[in-house]
């Protein structure tokens, strides 16, 4: 597995801090350290109100740590503008939520193509690339649907389509099953084990226990601060 | 099954600097921009037909207002005599003393020679009353029984007034330069004055005596609307005018010019004829079409200018308000590409297109039904309907002029949009 394969940390926080102006001052992550390799399934956990979002926002570069430093593969994020940010995004992170963000007007070609719209993919190759991505999530029968005729866990495989088909390194899940039923869920979680073992970087951030077991390496969050627990069994 | 590609070390090295030179023909082409914002219109077709009632109306009002005004003003000008409309009369300047009233100059004997030269110049020919107390008659023999009669007029001319008056050789001819400069005694007659002076038919040589002088009759004429006067008249050539009644000067100098040159030689033709002082001579020559219009279009516009232009703020109004509740709506999306790799003026300018081309289409159907109202007004009132092609092609850019300003302010409001705060929940 590429996991096991000694390679360059794709993320690395080192004191990250996220504080929000008050008053009162709120610390939302409290000098974090992670390392995550490329290849790694990681998942993040913990109750609400724990940090978590700010950690996706920070590793998703929409959101810039306080104090400290998150280097992207092997590179230093902080100098970056926001122009720049913006453009590291689209090429380099996928992501996927919780209430999917597919714009309901547009077919689900045209959802997914939007994900390469400022990736820079050539726009001859974007078609063929959205089909296959599409085929890879089994929903290539549906590609003339809107979203809204779809049902939950249809409507997140074209959202992870649409994160995946402009190659990112860094496929970022914040509660991809939080609106999803058991079984679709399950379908969800079959997928992206699928893609990580295709070489993709996945980090999910969940408070389903369940859906948090089946990665690879389990982080838990709690008042700001980062625990590694024990590689489930 | 897809293969996502493997990544290589060299790439993880390099990448987030990649950012700095990547290719801009890949990221969010014109093409990527004009296809996102035009589906965005499409997305909500009956909100789209509000946003661009305002834009309609107010382009419309205006093209109608400016097609109208001009087919107004064409159907006045049309209503003018046409021949006026190429008549110029020159005649020496007067001024006042003492009651009297002199001519300030004198319109050269050559006159025609001169202005024929002028660009415009159709025809040309002086004529003048004779100042004359005799009597003409086509009899030799004084009767003393016969009722007195006043004399026709005589009026002495050059041999292009013909011409220049639109008149008509009915029988005969008339008379010539060669007539004119050797000063033969012939003479024209007005159909009307020959029907006075029992000329019917020319081939008999008649002759007239004018004062007692033999004047051979060449021809009759008719026509001549612009000066019927001298259907009554007797006309002879100037120079036999100037030797047997001692004709000084010419009185006026009848023009015939094309279409629309009128201001033209109206301008030229004192400078031609007397370039010593053009401004002794009086000119009466018709006043530019554009002229009369502009008179006509300026009752008819100021009202509905003014409604026109209302009625585009408050197009422009809708189309801010739809964009800026637009912007609202798709917060989400808005996130969703930030999150995308969407930066802050890739944002800005879809909303702004956007806004543009609703702007655009307003503009276009506007100008349509302005000419169409122009067209059916027209229809009914029996006019020839005259739209300006430059304000119908116009008007569409001054209604996308009117999207950019109205999507200006909503589309910043949506580049400000942090991508944090949009995607939550």
């Amino acid at each position: 597995m590429s996991a096991s394969e000694p390679v360059a940390p794709l993320v690395e926080l080192r004191d990250v801090t996220r504080s929000f102006p008050g008053p009162p001052e709120v610390q939302a992550l409290k000098g974090v350290n992670l390392l995550v390799a490329e290849g790694d399934y990681v998942s993040i956990v913990g109750p609400s109100g724990s940090g978590k979002s700010t950690m996706l926002n920070i590793l998703g570069l929409l959101d810039r740590p306080s104090v400290g430093e998150y280097r992207l593969a092997g590179a230093l994020t902080g100098a970056l503008g926001e122009d720049e940010r913006a453009v590291v995004r689209g090429r380099e992170i996928g992501f996927v939520f919780q209430s999917f963000h597919l714009m309901a007007q547009r077919s689900v070609l045209e959802n997914v193509l939007a994900g390469m719209l400022y990736a820079g993919v050539p726009r001859a190759e974007r078609e063929e690339r959205a089909l296959r991505a599409l085929e890879r999530v089994g929903l290539g029968h549906r590609i003339g649907f809107k979203p809204p005729t779809l049902s939950g866990g249809e409507r997140q495989r074209v959202a992870i389509a649409r994160a995946v088909a402009g190659s990112p390194k860094l496929l970022l899940a914040d509660e991809p099953t939080g609106n999803l039923d058991e079984r679709t869920s399950g379908e969800v979680m079959d997928l992206f084990e699928e893609l990580n073992a295709e070489g993709l970087t996945v980090a999910i951030i969940t408070h389903d226990r369940e859906v948090a077991e089946r990665a690879r390496r389990r982080i838990r969050i709690a008042d700001g601060r980062l625990t590694e627990l024990e590689a489930a069994a | 099954m897809i293969r996502l590609p493997r990544r290589r070390r060299s790439d993880a090295e390099e990448a987030p600097s990649t950012a700095r030179r990547i290719a801009r023909s890949d990221r969010f082409t014109f093409q990527d921009l004009m296809a996102e914002a035009t589906a965005g219109i499409g997305a909500r077709p009956a909100r789209l037909v509000t946003t661009l009632l305002g834009t309609v109306l107010g382009i419309g009002s205006l093209v109608a207002t400016l097609g109208l005004a001009q087919t107004t003003a064409g159907q006045v000008a049309r209503q003018f005599d046409a021949v006026a409309a190429t008549q110029v009369i020159v005649t020496p300047g007067s001024a006042s003393t003492g009651g009297q009233t002199v001519a300030t100059a004198r319109l050269p004997w050559d006159a025609p020679e001169r202005v024929l030269r002028l660009a415009g110049v159709e025809s040309a020919g002086l004529s003048s009353e004779v100042p004359f107390e005799g009597t003409i008659t086509a009899v030799p023999v004084n009767d003393p029984s016969a009722a007195a009669t006043a004399a026709p007029p005589l009026v002495a001319a050059s041999a292009g007034l013909l011409d220049a008056v639109r008149g008509e050789v009915t029988t005969g001819r008339f008379f010539d330069e060669g007539h004119d400069a050797r000063g033969d005694r012939v003479a024209v007659l007005g159909s009307r004055a020959a029907e006075r002076l029992g000329v019917q038919r020319i081939d008999r040589q008649p002759s007239i005596f004018i004062d007692g002088l033999a004047y051979a009759v060449v021809g009759v004429v008719d026509g001549m609307e612009r000066r019927a006067e001298l259907r009554d008249a007797v006309i002879v050539p100037m120079g036999a005018a100037r030797e047997d009644f001692a004709l000084s000067s010419a009185e006026e100098l009848q023009i015939r010019i094309q279409q629309g040159a009128g201001e033209l030689v109206g301008e030229q033709a004192p400078i031609a004829l007397l370039p010593d002082e053009p401004e002794g001579l009086d000119v009466a020559a018709p006043t530019g079409r554009s002229e009369l219009g502009a008179n006509v279009q300026a009752d008819v516009n100021v009202v509905f200018l003014v409604l026109g232009a209302i009625a585009l703020v408050v197009g422009g109004l809708g189309i801010a308000n739809v964009t800026a509740l637009s912007v609202l709506e798709r917060t989400g999306e808005i996130g969703l590409r930030r999150a995308l790799g969407a930066t802050r003026r890739q944002i800005a300018s879809q909303f702004v297109v956007e806004s543009i081309v609703i702007g655009l289409l307003g503009g276009l159907i506007g100008a349509a039904l302005g000419v169409l109202s122009v067209v059916v007004v027209s229809l009914v009132q029996q006019w020839t309907p005259v739209v300006d092609p430059l304000a119908a092609v116009l008007a569409p850019f001054v209604g996308a002029l009117v999207g950019l300003a109205a999507g200006w302010l909503p589309a910043r409001r949506a580049s400000r949009i942090e991508p944090v705060a949009a995607l939550r929940g």
